[in-house]
């Protein structure tokens, strides 16, 4: 639709239009942390074919070798073995699929669930609004890694759990900003035309209001994949993640905790795969958070 | 105010409350007790006798009821692995469990809010610097990687330290740094731009323009106000040294709750499990309820919110 300003005719452009250009006039973009979310994405989707050995089997004649650069390394294992002669590379590798499994399904759950919430609770607000924000604020009172313990101490360790705690876990702070959005933009005249017009609740809902949470959304997202993977692999180091000998970044520590003085590599590698990512993620996300909403330099 | 107290203090009991009731339906659905206290050779009468001990006989309401009403009393009923009340041992474990929070908490603000303060006032400079990598570091690295990284570079290779345990005063540096640094981290951000934004106000500049000395309007005019966001979070912060302390006494094998909640939790200690977290429930509240109340005195912007 067109808009007359009197002399000359604009068309508005359209949302993911004007989310490029706005991206792309930022010129420092953060290049190493893009590089490096870039290769844990690629790595992810690609491990079966780029690990070099099977990241759950061992070879017991190459227990605890040390990294290629090291006396004793060989370039056969170019980050070491660990304590059943498996490969570190192709685990921590691996284990990058599984974080990024996790990572995805969560965000796509947690966020969906947390979003639509946001949404109802903004838009109808009253007891339905007093209600979520209510559970909201009883969630975010609670201790995460408690709530996933005891319910891994219940219903056993599966995958589905985890992703169901993951999902509990950041469902809160999707629907406590998307509901802030909402309150705003709901007195807006655009929503006021469309009821009028006699847009159904759903369709004023996801086709008027939706639209401008979405940069709200994004940025949240990209900040919650930096906590999703914290505690996954937090989890999984405390035995409660993602059931071996599945390559978990978190177990692989944990499996050379013990092991420190001989193997030193086993735990550090992991650990510095989950921090690279970590980082990368969190400056890529501030980045992105001062390009599409400098508003949200507080948002937590 | 009061009415911003009274509800907090509602909201409190109320978690609790929700807590208790999750806690109980987990310990129903994690599968009957009655099989861990008996085996192979029980007999009939050891079954039944259990049933009314335990009182599975009663509908799950009224058992609820007695979980709550001995809950409320400190009764969690008795260890299974140590054969004593669950609130004894958790009692004997409490010390080292606050010690470690304090000492953290401790480092947290002795490193974060220096820190925090001359990266804003000297922005841009090796100090800004310094402070970034530390802050990147503990918001990235996962608490259980740091403290092993940590006891690998200073208790296995240069041996400064011990590297577990309790026995000696030395033991709770490693720890305490580790469970530390990410809080230290928070406060140092969250300090760095509520001071510069704070330095860019209006009435910084006009205690400056009026000669105030430089000094001064940095740790009077300034500093109080920056300061209101960090001690917001300090609340966040004192609860989930608690969950933290699951993860860094694992670690380093301190002797505290954290370690007997992954203990229980690995040996299906139930009555036990139970217990620990209850208390952790109660820490977390408590401690954000106080920060509330501080809060609510320090910002009078709060109480009619």
């Amino acid at each position: 639709m067109a808009e007359a300003t009197g002399l000359i005719t604009v068309a508005p452009r359209s949302v993911p239009a004007r989310f490029a250009s706005r991206v792309w006039r930022m010129r420092r973009l953060p290049l190493i942390p893009m590089f490096i979310l870039a290769v844990f994405v690629f790595t992810g989707i690609t491990a079966n074919w780029i690990a070099p050995h099977n990241p759950e089997r061992g070879d017991i004649r190459a227990r605890n070798l040390p990294p290629a650069w090291l006396e004793g390394g060989s370039t056969k294992y170019l980050l070491g073995t660990d304590h059943l002669g498996r490969d570190s590379l192709s685990r921590v590798i691996f284990g990058a699929r599984i974080s990024l499994i996790v990572v995805a399904v969560t965000l796509g759950v947690g966020g969906v669930f947390g979003v639509l919430l946001g949404l109802v609770a903004g838009y109808y607000g009253g007891w339905v609004d007093e209600l979520v924000m209510r559970v909201v604020d009883i969630k975010l009172a609670i201790p995460t890694i408690l709530v996933a313990l005891v319910l891994v101490f219940a219903l056993g360790q599966s995958f589905i759990i985890i992703i169901a705690i993951l999902a509990i876990a950041i469902w809160p702070r999707f629907a406590r900003n998307i509901r802030g959005e909402v309150l705003q933009l709901k007195t807006m005249d655009f929503v006021a035309l469309a009821k009028v017009a006699g847009a159904s609740t759903p369709r004023i809902l996801f086709v008027h209001i939706f639209p401008g949470v979405v940069n709200t959304l994004i940025i949240l997202a990209t900040l919650e994949v930096g906590i999703v993977i914290l505690l996954e692999a937090t989890l999984s180091f405390l035995g409660a993640g993602v059931p071996p000998p599945t390559p978990a970044w978190g177990s692989m520590v944990a499996d050379g905790r013990d092991r420190l003085a001989v193997a030193w590599w086993i735990s550090t590698m992991p650990g510095l795969a989950i921090m690279f990512v970590v980082v990368a993620m969190n400056l890529f996300g501030d980045w992105l958070r001062d390009v599409l909403d400098p508003r949200l330099r507080q948002l937590e | 105010m009061q009415r911003y107290l009274l509800r907090r203090v509602v909201m409190a009991g109320f978690t609790l409350l929700v807590v208790s009731l999750l806690i109980f339906v987990m310990s129903r659905a994690a599968g009957d007790p009655r099989h861990i206290y008996l085996d192979d050779y029980s007999t009939q009468e050891d079954w039944d006798r259990l049933t009314v001990a335990l009182g599975l006989d009663k509908p799950y309401y009224q058992q609820y009821g007695i979980f709550l009403k001995d809950a409320l009393r400190g009764r969690f009923g008795e260890s299974i692995a140590e054969g004593r009340p669950s609130m004894e041992i958790i009692i004997e474990r409490l010390p080292a469990t606050l010690q470690l929070g304090l000492a953290s908490f401790i480092f947290s603000i002795v490193v974060g809010v220096p820190l925090g303060i001359f990266s804003a006032v000297r922005r841009g400079t090796m100090l800004d610097a310094v402070g970034k990598v530390v802050a990147l570091i503990g918001q990235s690295a996962p608490v259980f990687w740091l403290g092993i990284m940590l006891m690998f570079l200073l208790a296995v290779k240069v041996q400064w330290l011990p590297p577990y345990g309790r026995q000696e005063a030395a033991s709770i540096i490693l720890p305490a740094v580790t469970l530390g640094w990410f809080y230290a981290a928070a406060n140092l951000r969250l300090l760095r731009s509520s001071m510069l934004n704070v330095l860019d106000s209006e009435y910084v500049k006009l205690a400056r323009a009026k000669g105030v000395a430089g000094p001064k309007v940095i740790w009077k005019h300034a500093l109080r106000n920056a300061l209101i966001p960090v001690l917001t979070f300090s609340g966040v912060t004192l609860g989930s040294l608690v969950t933290g302390s699951l993860v860094v006494e694992t670690v380093f094998a301190w002797p505290g709750l954290g370690q007997l909640a992954i203990k229980s939790l690995v040996s299906n200690d139930y009555p036990l499990l139970q217990a620990v977290i209850i208390i952790f429930t109660l820490m977390y509240v408590t401690a954000a309820l106080l920060v509330d109340v501080m809060y609510a005195y320090v910002d009078p912007r709060i109480r009619y919110a």
